[in-house]
């Protein structure tokens, strides 16, 4: 049976974001748009921060009012998944039994948070954050007095940490390497951001696993490896994140660590794409492929995918940034800093307004992470774009203006 | 509700209505106005929602403060003009019924 329907399993920021890309661009014939969650797409990224400290209602969490969907003609299926795909029959099977054709299908499986094998683990108030669900689960839990426990000092942990200073509870951070943002930063940035959330009355303990979460059903306290009891009203895990890869994997697709795709988000079938958090795709600038866990990544891959689908030329390739919010910080970086051998600070680390250049050895910058300096984070995505090399001397000069130095 | 018309970079216009108090990001996104990306959700962080004001329209949107957080986002958007903003920094009033904007032809 032949199908002029779209299917797109997953319905956060990537999968929402294709279904009304593949509108702009003029796909006329059908969409199906489903996910797992109750809620029409919303964006994720203000769940540790704005929404969190209240600031934020449903409405604005949305990433299209619920209108929009039926005006776009696109069938949402929400509260279920796809089960299983069959390829060869271009079939897919939902979680209540239902089955649909599909001419192209598109997985916006996203990632889901890392569960280490815990003795207690399994407790009231041990929490995550991924969804509105859990958001609303950890803000139910924080509040004056009360403390909570991070396990994980990644941008999840420093984010809800500081929403939840703001909120008036207290912090412990819990971190098994020996700075926080270890995996995704350079130490500079590491020790500027722990001293930062230790002034603001957050404790941390860096180099600390974690043996067990006591508890009797609530979770009471973090036992640390080295026999410490930190004790917490509630305990957030935030500890990475893990591709929904799976279902992907058993209908055969390639897979290695993100299901593997190219720059018009293909996967290894033609008629199936994949974007956002579960894909592993390449970076053309750096020579590289890897799996990004952002917003910025998934809607490029979203407008990729449509693109391709209808016909359209490529869209340009973006570098991959991100950002971070935290108290007064805003934390923005652009690049990877692969190959880099040197880090040079322009600005006033200790002011708290400065930007990290990272540059290989022939002087090209690779990655640029800006603390309070939009200026250095926007000026350093055109010096990566152009693949402009600079020296040391000449970044660190603040009598050289970003113009200067980009052009 | 105030109406804003947004014109593609390929002369496309896209007129929709949208409540006092949204953003001019917001209205675009709400209405799948192509052109206007949006990374970071309306938060000043990524300025993928440039836009042109209209030259009739300036003096009611104004343009960013010098040194502000909008101006330094801007100061190295794609093409950035003196009539450059970013959309989800101006707040649709009564005022800005009829407003139009352009797109630059890139947002990256």
């Amino acid at each position: 049976m032949t199908s002029d329907r779209i299917i797109i399993a997953g319905a956060g920021h990537a999968g929402g974001s294709a279904a009304a890309m593949l509108r702009q661009l003029g796909w006329k014939t059908g969409i199906t748009l489903a996910g797992e969650e109750p809620l029409p797409p919303y964006q994720r990224p203000p769940l540790s921060k704005a929404w969190l400290k209240g600031e934020a209602d449903a409405d604005s969490l949305a990433l299209r009012p619920l209108g929009f969907y039926n005006d776009a003609d696109i069938e949402l299926r929400l509260g279920t998944t796809v089960t299983k795909i069959d390829p060869a029959a271009h079939q897919v099977t939902f979680g209540d039994g239902d089955t649909m054709h599909y001419a192209h299908l598109i997985l916006a499986t996203g990632s889901r948070a890392r569960r280490i094998p815990l003795p207690g683990i399994d407790q009231a108030n041990v929490l995550e954050l991924r969804t509105a669900a859990d958001a609303d689960r950890l803000k139910a839990a924080l509040g004056p007095g009360k403390r909570l426990a991070v396990v994980g000092g990644g941008y999840i942990g420093l984010e809800a940490a500081a929403s939840a200073r703001s909120l008036g509870a207290e912090v412990t951070i819990i971190e098994l390497m020996p700075r926080v943002l270890a995996r995704v930063a350079c130490e500079i940035l590491s020790n500027f951001f722990q001293d930062f959330h230790r002034a603001q009355g957050v404790t941390i303990e860096l180099g600390a696993g974690v043996r067990a979460l006591e508890g009797h059903g609530t979770v009471t306290g973090v036992r640390l490896a080295d026999g410490r009891l930190i004790p917490c009203d509630a305990a957030l895990i935030g500890v990475g994140g893990v591709p929904n890869e799976e279902l992907a994997r058993d209908a055969g697709l390639a897979c290695d660590g993100g299901i593997v795709v190219d720059l018009t988000a293909r996967t290894s079938d033609p008629d199936i794409s994949a974007i956002g958090d579960c894909t592993k795709r390449p970076l053309p600038l750096y020579h590289r492929s890897m799996r990004l866990e952002s917003v910025p990544n998934a809607l490029e891959q979203a407008k990729q995918a449509a693109s391709a689908i209808c016909g359209r030329p490529p869209p340009a390739p973006e570098i991959p940034w991100f950002w971070s919010d935290q108290y007064d910080l805003r934390l923005q970086i652009v690049g990877i800093p692969f190959d880099a051998t040197e880090i040079v600070v322009r600005g006033d680390v200790a002011a708290g307004k400065f930007a990290l250049f990272h540059l290989t050895e022939d002087g090209t910058v690779q990655a640029v992470e800006a603390v309070n300096a939009s200026t250095e984070f926007m000026g350093g995505r055109r010096i990566i774009q152009r693949r402009k090399q600079l020296t040391a001397a000449r970044i660190a000069d603040m009598a050289v203006t970003m113009q200067e130095l980009a052009a | 509700m105030p109406k804003i018309t947004f014109i593609e970079h390929n002369g496309t216009p896209h007129t929709v209505q949208t409540a006092v108090g949204k953003s001019v990001m917001q209205a675009a996104i709400e209405n799948n106005v192509p052109g206007i990306d949006a990374d970071c959700g309306g938060e000043c962080a990524c300025a993928t929602c440039h836009v042109y004001v209209d030259a009739a329209w300036i003096a009611k949107t104004g343009l960013p403060e010098p040194g502000s957080q909008e101006a330094s986002m801007l100061s190295f958007a794609a093409v950035s003009q003196p009539d450059s903003r970013l959309s989800c920094q101006i707040k649709v009033t009564e005022d800005l019924d009829g407003l139009v904007v352009r797109m630059p032809e890139g947002q990256h």
